[in-house]
């Protein structure tokens, strides 16, 4: 039967369970370390690959932090092509961490969502092919007004998810700014 | 202004037990009657503040500087079964009778899972309350925690309330039990959802 | 013939959700489709084999007043070891189930098991207790997941069969609560039948 329950069996044998428990999550967890943040980079790399045009370096490599914010350089032959700048919003029901890529002429070439918490069927779809997302590819922040066309701009919101739709633009504006002040950083690459 | 945000948030709009599923067990397991429901939400509530805030300090000022995040899971339940083993014999001993009230309620807790739940939530993922997300800091950790108790009473003393009605009522036998009380939880979810958007 | 039974009674005797009712956090939380719900059941299948075995193993060393905590741990570690594969191997399904991942610690059904089960038995039986009624609560999960995608999204294990979108509150919390109830009377319907 059970031991008996002494105060030295008893704290001999919890810490022995939490030693031996300890030690085996250690060495699973420097097995899976290598896998998870291998799994991670692929999901930032993914994302960048998506918003910014072709391009031959490895942006998460020349990452660097401008206002705060992450931001990937997409290079092609080692001249700028475009930026990835990841954002992170607030959704309808939580923190929206986006990616949103720029040309370098401050137009926007794409967008994608890399996590969100958004009730499905309705905030979710901001991660599928929906208008609120496909107006505002090729458009510049500095001439278009960039809001849904409740608050007076130009952009459809997702139907019944209005606040998903202005926290999705908000965080294209934040991205935005990161990318003007970015501008202002380095010199001027059209002249 | 952020911390009544904050408490508007977790009692009504995200409540714990209707919208995020926790503590889903002890709602439907005590909630026959209003007194232990009431009972239970004050032991929820005081551990939950309790264990939130050291959970809060184990997280930022241990398992974060030596790099052991991996055993999270692990260290958070045993500091909750070790202050709910605590609360219960502190009690015993200076408040016999508020022991006598709670007593009971208080090994339940510690497979609570909305215990645990709210523990891990402050500490892993980024709040919007109504600026940009961030992770909470411990004043907002500890506000987070107690008003995520308090929707967990709110939700659980009403649904005892109509469940003491249901008592007299002639339900059809197939639904007799929990089916009926997960009908019930299910329409209070949906009127829970008339609150979303209005933080 | 043993063996078998044990599986069987886990499925449907003892079905964790739909007769002994626990667990119905991550049962009410994960299963906004089917695979999520396949997805929470696999994991907790894997987490209640092994701490079965484990504990039906270390039983008899433990002393009766830390059996809880003792337990705790054990299960506490596997699930860790569950949440850090995920993390590495199926990333997406990691993020879909959150926080239900580390909170199978206190799923009462592995506890339950471990406390009613695995530790007056032996280590084989154990693992069949454990095997059975982790299959009963993923296929629970999983018909309740097929359900609300069902109802809600109007398409099966990712398929789309209508354009647009379904009933909404099946995907949603209200969804959750009404199709579980319904599920777990047609279940008393169909083995009140047999018995």
């Amino acid at each position: 039967m059970a031991k008996e329950s002494s105060f030295k069996n008893m704290v001999i044998t919890l810490s022995v369970i939490c030693l031996v428990c300890s030690a085996l999550l250690g060495v699973v967890y420097s097995v899976t370390k290598a896998p998870i943040e291998a799994a991670e980079l692929a999901k930032i790399n993914n994302a960048i690959k998506a918003v910014v045009p072709e391009c031959n370096n490895n942006p998460s490599e020349e990452m660097m932090k401008v206002e705060g914010s992450v931001v990937y350089p997409a290079k092609m032959d080692g001249t700028i092509v475009g930026y990835a700048i990841k954002v992170n919003a607030s959704g309808f029901s939580g923190p929206l961490q986006m990616m949103v890529g720029f040309k370098t002429d401050g137009t926007i070439y794409n967008t994608s969502v890399i996590s969100h918490s958004e009730t499905p069927g309705l905030g979710a779809k901001i991660t599928g092919e929906i208008p609120t997302r496909t107006q505002i590819v090729g458009k510049n922040p500095a001439s278009s007004n960039l809001t849904v066309t409740k608050d007076g701009g130009e952009i459809d919101a997702i139907t019944a998810s209005t606040i998903t739709s202005r926290g999705f633009l908000r965080g294209v504006d934040a991205a935005y700014k990161v990318f003007v002040e970015l501008q202002k950083q380095q010199q001027p690459w059209e002249n | 202004m952020e911390y009544i945000i904050i408490i508007i948030s977790a009692v009504f709009v995200n409540n714990i037990l209707l919208s995020q599923f926790l503590g889903v067990c002890p709602f439907l397991g005590v909630s026959k009657k209003v007194n232990t429901a009431l009972g239970m939400s004050a032991a929820v509530t005081f551990v939950m503040a309790l264990s939130t805030l050291v959970t809060y300090l184990l997280q930022y000022y241990v398992l974060v500087p030596l790099g052991i995040g991996f055993l999270q899971t692990v260290s958070f339940i045993l500091v909750i079964a070790g202050l709910v083993q605590m609360v219960e014999i502190i009690l015993k001993k200076i408040s016999p009778a508020l022991y006598q009230a709670l007593g009971i309620f208080l090994p339940l807790i510690t497979t609570n899972c909305c215990v645990l739940g709210v523990a891990l939530l402050v500490v892993n993922n980024e709040f919007t309350f109504g600026s940009d997300p961030h992770m909470l800091n411990l004043g907002q950790s500890v506000v987070y925690a107690v008003a995520s108790a308090l929707g967990f009473g709110l939700a659980i003393t009403l649904f005892a309330g109509i469940r003491e009605q249901l008592e007299l009522n002639n339900v059809p036998k197939a639904f007799r039990g929990v089916p009926i009380s997960l009908i019930v939880a299910g329409i209070m979810a949906m009127a829970f959802m008339g609150f979303s958007g209005i933080v | 013939m043993g063996k078998l039974k044990l599986i069987i009674d886990g499925i449907i005797k003892n079905n964790p959700t739909f007769v002994l009712i626990l667990g119905m956090c991550p049962t009410l939380g994960t299963t906004t489709s089917a695979i999520n719900g396949m997805g929470m059941g696999l994991a907790t299948l894997f987490v209640l084999v092994l701490s079965n075995m484990t504990i039906s193993a270390i039983a008899k060393l433990i002393p009766e007043d830390v059996r809880i905590p003792s337990y705790i741990v054990v299960i506490a570690a596997f699930v860790t070891i569950v949440q850090l594969l995920l993390q590495a191997y199926l990333p997406s399904l990691y993020e879909t189930l959150g926080i239900f991942i580390p909170l199978i610690v206190v799923n009462c059904i592995v506890l339950g098991r471990a406390e009613a089960y695995a530790n007056k038995n032996s280590v084989i039986d154990s693992a069949c207790d454990g095997l059975g009624v982790g299959l009963g609560f993923t296929i629970a999960l999983t018909i309740l997941g097929f359900v609300r995608e069902l109802l809600g999204s109007g398409s099966i294990f990712g398929w789309k069969f209508i354009d647009g979108d379904g009933i909404l509150a099946f995907v949603l919390a209200p969804g959750a609560f009404i199709v579980l109830a319904y599920l777990i009377v047609l279940f008393r319907k169909v083995t009140a039948k047999k018995a």
